[in-house]
């Protein structure tokens, strides 16, 4: 039997078939049919029989339930931005490598790692009004009241930046250090110096990148869901879409409305990626036309 | 000169958020000894019964094998299905492979939340929400194009000249998999079952879902404690904190044996490289 | 464009952690030179380089230019002009704004700069490429935009890393032509890295040969191919055979006879070397002459053991008698199996000091 050449377009023989056959029912049928399932059950209200946008409706009329998409927003959008404005900064000086990188980047690991919901009791904890950095601050007189860092919009933010400032990071570092160091030291030798290299040589280059962090940093953020609950209000003023989502679901046991919830929540995750998308290609084609022709 | 302070601001950061991440993770270690705590830097005693609390009121030991065979299962199975899908990936091009690709990087793109509440509903209506299954099948969704896309490389890397040469000499398919294939894939096999591992024991929006009584991890009965609130001394959800925060540090330092940190965020960047 | 420096001066040493790379690597040049750094991966050439260039910081030690000393100052501010093995050329930018980066960021008018890119594309003979990208030109275009993006600055002092390395066999040859007519016309002082002694040879004034960070012989291409002071540099260099043996006789006239291995040599050596020394005769394939009487000096029987055909010669490897191999380039198209007398001209035997054989 001949076997195709890797790169070569090729038909799928049995074996092929047999082999993605799997995890592609898997997937189809585990994620792509309880979304479409999902469509469809937002669409057939319960108290309405048949099609009826009645959910949708009825999540756009209700302020409380709209907010939430306000609410979310104003969560994601400022920590989006801090997130990979910070992870730039640091993954931009890193990219020559720094001492005890290996340290550094394991450390960093550790966020993901433990959770969001580990994290959310610690920030509780270490953050709350009687937590050390208050009691700190206020031995050190430099604080005559404490600060209210959490059960708010604050201490929402805060976990989320924990959690997702790690994984923006180490992905730009990955990025980053993936450019050709002599792109950089030619610029040098030319007479650029070190804000010109960056803004003229190196930055462009990130641009696709820094795309890709930001959509993947935003659509997370986008969802949050735990952090909401342990350290904002989850009921006020840092009701997420995703909270409202929930309550619906477990709460009120109404699926098909829930339902409906995610599908907008989804909607708008899909605006925001193809807005990145859009920005990111009118870049391409305005600053790097003709990189990456491997 | 300037560029030393650039340096300096950078190094301050870093060390403020190291700074951070332990204040946290001491603070919560800390309060899970302490008999009583507030408002003082340090508790004024310490003891170990919240541990013994935690383990006997929230049901620790069955958590925990809830934790270890949804995690065992779910390392299984996501390999299992993930293996062969990555070794066409890698070995062929075809002309639906871009959307192939797409299908299997939705569940990972897609936040859990997003998804999780319409396959929550259609588990419960099939009966199995709520149960241990219907966990395993739910966590197991985006462990399947994880493990696809952490093989491929692996696979990639592996020359398909060392197929076709044992091909030549006369090995049938199924001892070129046993003797070449599955050898030079074990590294691959160990990084992604180690990283499926850990996202798996982590994972809470997924397995939040579709708990029930009986199959709670120990993330999603964690939640369950500090959510609910006042009812449970807080120093004993922070003990219970503590078993989990040491069960997922063991596995990273086993992890990390075998895995570099950047891999542990292996998200399907354009790899540059 | 014939500003270039007059004096060229450094001793550098670094260090990469526990690593050695360069030991009091040392050069005193004049102006307008073409400077080779020769050496296999590994010996410090590249890294030397990027010191000089401003982009690495020396670990120890001192570089000045025309009496002036400049390891503190940034690479933007040296006016060194350098080419890379990889060409390094932005991609995100069109050949134009490549090759007049450096002009903008001297904010030169509009006019000028078009007009000094033009003449520099028509210098290294790619005229009307302004439009295109990187991406769609060979690797040979793309290093001579890389040249041309270093000249047009008036560089005071050119540093090429390994510019060839990247180019087919072919191209090679003929980019090697074309940096050979630049420096001419241009008599820019040029530091040139390589590991590929044609290279060397054809392009340089001056050849520093360099190993494990160390300097080891110094001087023009002649002398360097001529008169190699050491095992290593002569193998570089071309010299395939190498025996071991040991002196037995050294005139005040750098004449040496020397006995080993069921052999008797006779040569020079530019060393003194005392009787018993051991030494290393030397000498290149090329120079060893077939036939001739058995009974003179340096000649031996062999047997022809190899031939490879190289079209005007023959690549012969042969036996000689006491069991030695000994590599012969000839035009004298021998056989399998042949019986021939081999003779090494006393005049092209060199004795270099024993030292760890060559691989």
């Amino acid at each position: 039997m001949r076997r195709p050449r890797i790169g070569e377009a090729s038909e799928l023989d049995l074996m092929a078939v047999g082999f993605l056959l799997p995890s592609v029912l898997y997937v189809v049928v585990m994620f792509i049919y309880p979304f479409l399932y999902g469509i469809w059950v937002s669409v057939h209200p319960l108290k309405v029989p048949g099609f009826s946008l009645a959910n949708y409706i009825a999540f756009f009329s209700d302020e409380y339930q709209y907010k939430t998409v306000g609410i979310t927003f104003r969560l994601a959008v400022p920590n989006t931005v801090v997130v990979v404005a910070l992870s730039l900064f640091l993954a931009y000086n890193m990219r020559r490598g720094i001492w005890l990188e290996r340290t550094i980047t394991t450390i960093l690991v550790l966020p993901i790692s433990l959770g969001v919901i580990l994290l959310g009791q610690g920030i509780l904890g270490f953050y709350g009004g009687k937590g050390w950095l208050n009691q700190m601050l206020l031995a050190l007189g430099v604080l005559e009241e404490p600060l209210v860092l959490t059960h708010n919009y604050i201490g929402v933010m805060l976990s989320l930046f924990m959690q997702q400032f790690p994984f923006c990071f180490l992905m730009l570092l990955g990025y980053i250090s993936g450019i050709d160091p002599s792109i950089e030291n030619s610029a040098r030798t030319l007479g650029a110096g070190p804000w010109t290299v960056f803004q003229r040589i190196m930055l462009p280059l990130i641009a696709p990148g820094l795309a890709i962090a930001f959509a993947l940093v935003f659509v997370m953020s986008f969802a949050t869901f735990p952090s909401a609950i342990l350290l904002g209000q989850p009921s006020g003023a840092t009701r997420t879409i995703a909270i409202a989502a929930y309550a619906q679901a477990f709460e009120q046991f109404d699926m098909p409305y829930a339902s409906a919830i995610a599908v907008i929540m989804g909607l708008f995750q899909l605006a925001a990626l193809l807005i990145i998308i859009v920005l990111r290609q009118r870049m391409v084609l305005a600053a790097t036309m003709g990189v990456g022709k491997r | 000169m300037r560029g030393r302070l650039w340096r300096l601001a950078l190094y301050l950061f870093v060390l403020g958020f190291i700074l951070n991440l332990l204040g946290i993770v001491s603070h919560v270690m800390v309060s899970s000894f302490a008999k009583r705590w507030f408002g003082t830097p340090l508790p004024r005693s310490f003891t170990t019964e919240w541990y013994t609390y935690a383990w006997n009121e929230f049901g620790l030991a069955q958590v925990l094998g809830v934790t270890l065979l949804v995690a065992l299962i779910v390392v299984f199975l996501a390999l299992l299905l993930g293996f062969p899908a990555a070794y066409i990936l890698a070995r062929r091009n075809f002309r639906g492979k871009p959307l192939l690709l797409l299908l299997y990087f939705l569940p990972l793109l897609i936040p859990q939340m997003t998804y999780g509440i319409p396959l929550a509903t259609t588990l419960f209506k099939y009966g199995i929400g709520g149960t241990l299954t219907g966990v395993i099948l739910a966590v197991l969704v985006p462990m399947v194009p994880l493990a696809i896309f952490i093989l491929m490389p692996f696979f990639e890397q592996i020359s398909i000249n060392l197929e076709w040469s044992a091909s030549v000499m006369g090995a049938s398919r199924f001892q070129i998999f046993r003797r070449i294939l599955l050898p030079l894939a074990l590294p691959g096999l160990l990084t992604a079952g180690i990283l499926i591992l850990v996202n798996t024991v982590s994972n809470f929006e997924l397995a939040f879902l579709v708990s029930g009584a009986g199959s709670q991890t120990l993330v999603v009965a964690l939640f369950y404690n500090v959510f609910a609130g006042g009812v449970r001394p807080v120093y004993s959800v922070d003990a219970m904190a503590v078993m989990y925060m040491t069960m997922v540090m063991l596995l990273l330092i086993v992890a990390l044996r075998f895995v570099r940190p950047t891999q542990m965020v292996f998200r399907l960047d354009q790899p540059r490289r | 464009m014939k500003e270039t420096i007059d004096s060229l001066r450094f001793r550098i040493t670094k260090r990469f952690g526990a690593k050695t790379v360069l030991r009091d690597f040392a050069l005193e040049a004049r102006g307008r030179q073409f400077i080779t750094f020769l050496g296999p991966s590994g010996c410090g050439k590249s890294t030397a380089l990027n010191i000089v260039a401003g982009l690495l910081p020396a670990t120890d030690g001192e570089v000045w230019i025309d009496g002036e000393r400049i390891d503190h100052q940034p690479p933007e501010k040296r006016r060194f002009g350098m080419v890379f093995q990889n060409y390094a050329l932005f991609p995100h930018m069109t050949v134009f704004a490549n090759i007049a980066f450096g002009l903008q960021l001297q904010r030169r008018p509009a006019a000028e700069v078009a007009e000094r890119v033009r003449q520099m594309l028509d210098l290294v003979q790619l005229p009307g490429f302004e439009g295109r990208y990187p991406a769609q030109l060979s690797g040979g275009q793309q290093q001579r935009i890389a040249i041309a993006r270093a000249l047009i600055l008036h560089p005071r002092l050119l540093l090429l890393d390994e510019p060839l390395s990247n180019l087919d066999a072919k191209l090679r040859i003929e980019m090697r032509a074309e940096i050979k007519r630049l420096h001419t016309s241009l008599g820019l002082t040029s530091i040139y890295v390589t590991h590929d002694q044609t290279e060397a040879l054809s392009l340089s004034d001056w050849v520093v040969v360099m190993r494990d960070g160390l300097l080891v012989q110094a001087g023009p291409p002649q002398e360097i191919h001529d008169h190699p002071v050491s095992v290593f540099v002569a193998d570089f260099m071309g010299f395939r055979n190498f025996f071991p043996v040991q002196v037995t006789a050294a005139g005040a006239d750098g004449s040496v006879e020397a006995a080993g291995n069921g052999m008797k040599l006779r040569g020079k050596a530019r060393q003194a070397f005392a009787p018993g020394a051991s030494v290393v005769a030397a000498i290149r394939p090329d120079d060893v002459v077939i036939g001739g009487d058995a009974g003179r000096g340096n000649a031996f029987r062999a047997q022809v053991d190899i031939v490879e055909y190289l079209g005007r010669e023959d690549e012969v490897i042969v036996t000689l008698e006491a069991g030695r191999r000994l590599w012969v380039r000839t035009a004298a198209r021998l056989a399998r199996g042949e019986n021939v007398t081999v003779m090494l001209p006393p005049e092209k035997v060199i004795f270099l000091a024993a030292e760890t054989a060559p691989a």
